[in-house]
């Protein structure tokens, strides 16, 4: 009787600790992006923005279904590259890419399509005379491609706003050009569904922009 | 209260199973130096750390027993090691290797000007040859801006490092142009047939090119066809020089596109208003059409055909150097048609392979006659043989069918492994009337190539290219065997040193090959040494060289119009050159300063001893600069070159057929300077329909009235030699060019708001 009560209480204590355990391993993933997220908020340096794109990429490779901890890595290079005047660009974007392509093996989205966006203009912006055939070229067809997918993504309006807005007045750019499409991310931004862990950024930056454009 | 117990246990266990463990180590390279920013991690879990400026790492883990660390870092080869956690996972040495990446790697420099608009190491853009201030978007033009080629005024060709315009060749899309220039006219430099704008790049080797290539003893232009266009559009050009129109259609998915062009070029309406030295009886005018299609194979391979069309007619009269009351009638037609299909294809497993066919045939049609004021033919007796010797009259064909394959073949990392072979087909035919004498000059020549070439990387640093060409020629009935060997080495993070060795065979003249076969390959053997500084707005280089040229092609006198040839010539040439462009120190303003030293000689032709040629110079010099006004849509270009005088010869007969040099001289110095603006007021506008350019140039704008050399008179009286110029101290041109063209880029944006 003591050894079947035993026995019982190990399966019990087994089960618990196995069911306590599964449904860890999804709480895991949610606990360890939202970290990262947070640690991706927080990041300052080129080193913090490489570091939480390196756990990123580890819970992506560790998962193999989810795209978002690809593209969360690769946006954390991107941010990289937006903060870093010393950067060797054209290396970061080149890992940024990959990264997209992991994420695109398992999904294609609008999302993923503004990081490329973003990665490719870092590229371009190196050299805007030499490269803006080559690499802006290349930043306008991932915003084509963002668009097919999902018109109503506001990043993607964002981002292109942020191309004119960063193109003298003269080749079609300035705040005159880039102001409808600010006014057209922040309207989107409004209906826009936030689901949790889902990217979510831009509207702040937006607002700032089109106040800039005023 | 066993089972309790149990539980208690287990949990405890379960807890122990729990805690963590810490991983840590240091991440180095090959060199033992620390690699910061490494991603290290447990395969299959999200545990790991990013390794810090001292190549330290530190993470915890919960994991148990054996696992995989991975280590991974941009530039290295990725790592993977088999640790246990509770017994081998502190203090982990971690040894990654450079990876070989052709970004970081060295490229070989020596001898070589890259121009294009993706290439690494790129010294000029196809943007920056047409806008070269005096190059009137023609290619040659443009690359005598650049350090190594002579500023030969009145012929064309590149006169490169103490060689002959005719040592230097031009190849497109792997295969050879056998006339790349508008047939010669006596001493008036011709432009070549090819536009920069049908190129994506441009290499202009000054020495030491690969074993891919032969036939120039001096230098090569390799010029690579862009793939397919940005988009479908239609272009005219008007100026009152020349009308054109064409139009270059894309298709939807981006795989296919189609071409046409029509020019037309008449020069009477210019000339009437820009007085030329000749007296013009038949105004230039020339028709050249050309028609293109390119298409994207599956695996991104490539198809592309060019064909170009070129009919052109002229007649000009100069007074005759012998005397006073005479002229030299010089009348020209030609027709050229040329062709070239090429295919590049990647085969799979890092194989690669290039096709190249090409077909041109080249007509002219050449009447040279002697005439009286009243503009009639003038007959001489033989007693004034000399006169007799200046009127002919000659049709001339050159055929040319090539085929050439290249295949390609990736060796672990960068390096690489390709061989190939060519076969030309040449026929040569030239039929001559003098005197009422026909006499037809022709004969054809089997030539082919084997050829083999790796480009070795042993490191990131050191590269190695070595090459073999073996060739072989029916009309000589001659084979050569020419090694290529070059190596870079680079000193620092944008810096490094090329050296390059190379033998180089080339056919003597047609015009030789017409009065005897008997003659062997001429031969140059090229060293050359390199240093290039490079970073991404400025580049400095400096290349000294030494040139041996044997076996060149002598002139043997059988008496005043005939002569025979050998290969018992000679000579040399050694140099330095530098470089310097800098499109950072001044805001908007791009320059370029090139400078060579050239110390050449040789006994060639009818040189009577070791002599400098008289197409070359101790120094030459230019200097380009370029300004864009963005506020105006302005851009100005000026080029200012600089160069010392040539010497020139006299060579005469004496009684026994021999030539001895009767008189010699320096000219004086040549300095031209040039000036272009465009104009491109829709650059910019949104969705603009049209696309305007505005050009115009001035070439020699200070009217400076250079001497390329003289002209002797049948006498050899130094008094009467008479000077050779330029047809008009300026030129001038200016032109309209339209596009109309929907660039969609835009338009799904557009389309949204």
């Amino acid at each position: 009787m003591q050894m079947k009560s035993s026995i019982f209480s190990f399966l019990v204590a087994f089960t618990l600790l196995n069911g306590q355990n599964i449904f860890a391993q999804s709480d895991k993933y949610a606990e360890a992006m939202q970290k990262n997220i947070a640690l991706l908020d927080s990041a300052k340096t080129t080193q913090d923005f490489q570091s939480v794109s390196n756990s990123f990429e580890r819970i992506g490779d560790a998962e193999k279904t989810q795209w978002l901890p690809y593209y969360y890595a690769g946006l954390a290079l991107t941010r990289a590259g937006w903060s870093d005047k010393n950067l060797d660009k054209d290396a970061n974007s080149t890992r940024a890419q990959a990264l997209c392509d992991k994420a695109e093996t398992i999904e294609k989205n609008a999302e993923i399509c503004s990081v490329r966006n973003m990665a490719a203009t870092q590229q371009m912006l190196v050299d805007p005379q030499g490269r803006w055939m080559s690499f802006g070229q290349q930043a306008s067809s991932y915003l084509q491609d963002g668009l097919k997918l999902d018109p109503n993504n506001p990043r993607l309006y964002y981002l292109q706003g942020m191309s004119i807005f960063g193109t003298p007045e003269a080749y079609g750019g300035g705040k005159k050009n880039a102001k409808p499409l600010f006014e057209k991310a922040l309207a989107l931004y409004k209906t826009f569904q936030v689901k949790p862990l889902y990217p979510n950024w831009g509207e702040k930056l937006s607002e700032d922009m089109l106040a800039q454009c005023q | 209260m066993k089972g309790f117990l149990v539980f208690v246990i287990m949990f405890g266990v379960r807890m122990a199973l729990e805690a963590q463990t810490s991983v840590n180590g240091i991440v180095r390279d090959s060199k033992g130096h620390p690699v910061p920013g490494a991603s290290i991690s447990l395969k299959n879990t999200y545990d790991g750390a990013t390794s810090d400026s001292s190549g330290h790492f530190h993470f915890t883990t919960t994991e148990k027993g054996e696992q995989v660390l991975s280590v991974s870092c941009i530039g290295y080869n990725p790592y993977e090691l088999k640790i246990v956690i509770e017994l081998i996972a502190r203090n982990l040495p971690i040894a990654l290797h450079e990876q070989l990446s052709e970004l970081k790697a060295v490229t070989i420099s020596a001898g070589s000007f890259a121009a294009g608009d993706s290439k690494r190491g790129a010294i000029l853009s196809s943007l920056d040859v047409a806008t070269t201030a005096g190059s009137n978007a023609d290619i040659t033009a443009a690359l005598k801006t650049l350090p190594g080629a002579q500023q030969v005024g009145e012929q064309e060709g590149l006169f490169v490092r103490g060689g002959a315009g005719y040592e230097a060749k031009q190849y497109i899309d792997g295969t050879l142009v056998n006339n790349p220039y508008y047939t010669s006219v006596p001493d008036i430099a011709q432009r070549g047939r090819f536009s920069p704008f049908l190129f994506k790049g441009t290499v202009f080797s000054t020495g030491g090119y690969s074993a891919l290539y032969g036939q120039a003893l001096s230098s090569v232009v390799l010029l690579e066809s862009i793939d397919l266009p940005e988009k479908s559009e239609v272009d005219a050009s008007i100026s009152p020089l020349l009308v054109g129109l064409g139009t270059q259609q894309l298709s939807k998915d981006k795989d296919f596109s189609w071409g046409i062009n029509y020019n037309y070029t008449n020069v009477a309406l210019y000339f009437a208003a820009v007085k030329q030295v000749p007296d013009y009886f038949h105004m230039p005018q020339y028709h050249t059409a050309d028609a293109n299609f390119r298409i994207k194979t599956k695996n991104g391979g490539m198809l592309k055909y060019y064909t170009t069309f070129n009919h052109n007619v002229l007649g000009l009269r100069r007074q005759d150097v012998d005397s006073l009351y005479l002229n030299d009638a010089f009348a020209l037609t030609n027709t050229n048609w040329y062709n070239n299909l090429s295919w590049r294809e990647l085969l799979g497993n890092g194989w690669k392979m290039n096709l190249g066919v090409s077909y041109s045939t080249n007509r002219d049609s050449i009447m040279q006659q002697v005439q009286n004021a009243a503009n009639q033919p003038e007959v001489f007796s033989d007693s004034a043989f000399w006169m007799v010797f200046k009127n002919f009259g000659l049709t001339s064909r050159q055929d040319l069918t090539q085929f050439k394959a290249v295949f390609d073949k990736k060796l672990g990392g960068i390096s690489s492994f390709r061989f190939g072979g060519e076969y030309w087909y040449a026929y040569n035919r030239q039929p001559f009337q003098q005197n009422n004498l026909d006499t037809v000059f022709k004969f054809s020549n089997n030539f082919s190539s084997l050829f083999a070439e790796t480009d070795i990387f042993i490191t990131n640093d050191l590269a190695a290219k070595l090459g073999l060409r073996y060739e072989y020629s029916s009309v000589i009935a001659r084979s050569d065997l020419a090694p290529r060997v070059s190596l870079a080495y680079k000193t620092g993070t944008d810096a490094q040193i090329s050296v390059a060795y190379g033998i180089f065979y080339q056919l003597p003249e047609n015009s030789q090959l017409f009065y005897t076969s008997n003659l062997e390959f001429t031969k140059a053997t090229h060293y050359i040494i390199n240093y290039q500084k490079m970073s991404k707005d400025r580049i400095f280089r400096v290349e000294a060289y030494y040139k041996q040229y044997q076996d060149l092609v002598k002139t043997v006198p059988i008496n005043y119009f005939y002569s025979t040839y050998n290969n018992s010539g000679s000579g040399y040439a050694d140099g330095l050159e530098f470089f310097w462009r800098d499109k950072k120190t001044f805001k908007n303003f791009d320059y370029w300063i090139s400078y060579s030293y050239l110390d050449t000689k040789r006994n060639y032709l009818n040189y009577t001893e070791q002599l400098m040629p008289s197409y070359a110079t101790h120094h030459t010099a230019s200097i380009v600069v370029k300004r864009f006004f963005t506020d105006l849509k302005v851009g100005v270009n000026a080029t200012y070159s600089f160069a010392t005088g040539r010497p020139y010869y006299n060579f005469r007969l004496d009684s026994a057929n021999q030539y001895y040099l009767a008189d010699q001289g320096i000219t004086k110095d040549y300095q031209s300077l040039n000036l272009s603006a465009e104009y491109v007021p829709s650059i910019g506008k949104k969705n603009a329909r049209t696309f305007v350019v505005l050009f115009a140039s001035m070439t020699n704008a200070l009217g400076y009235n250079p001497v390329f050399g003289y002209n002797y008179t049948y006498s050899g009286d130094p008094d009467l030699k008479q000077p050779i110029t330029l047809p008009a101290r300026r030129f001038y041109f200016i032109g309209c060019f339209l596009s109309w063209g929907v660039d969609r880029s835009q338009d799904a944006i557009n389309n949204n708001l």
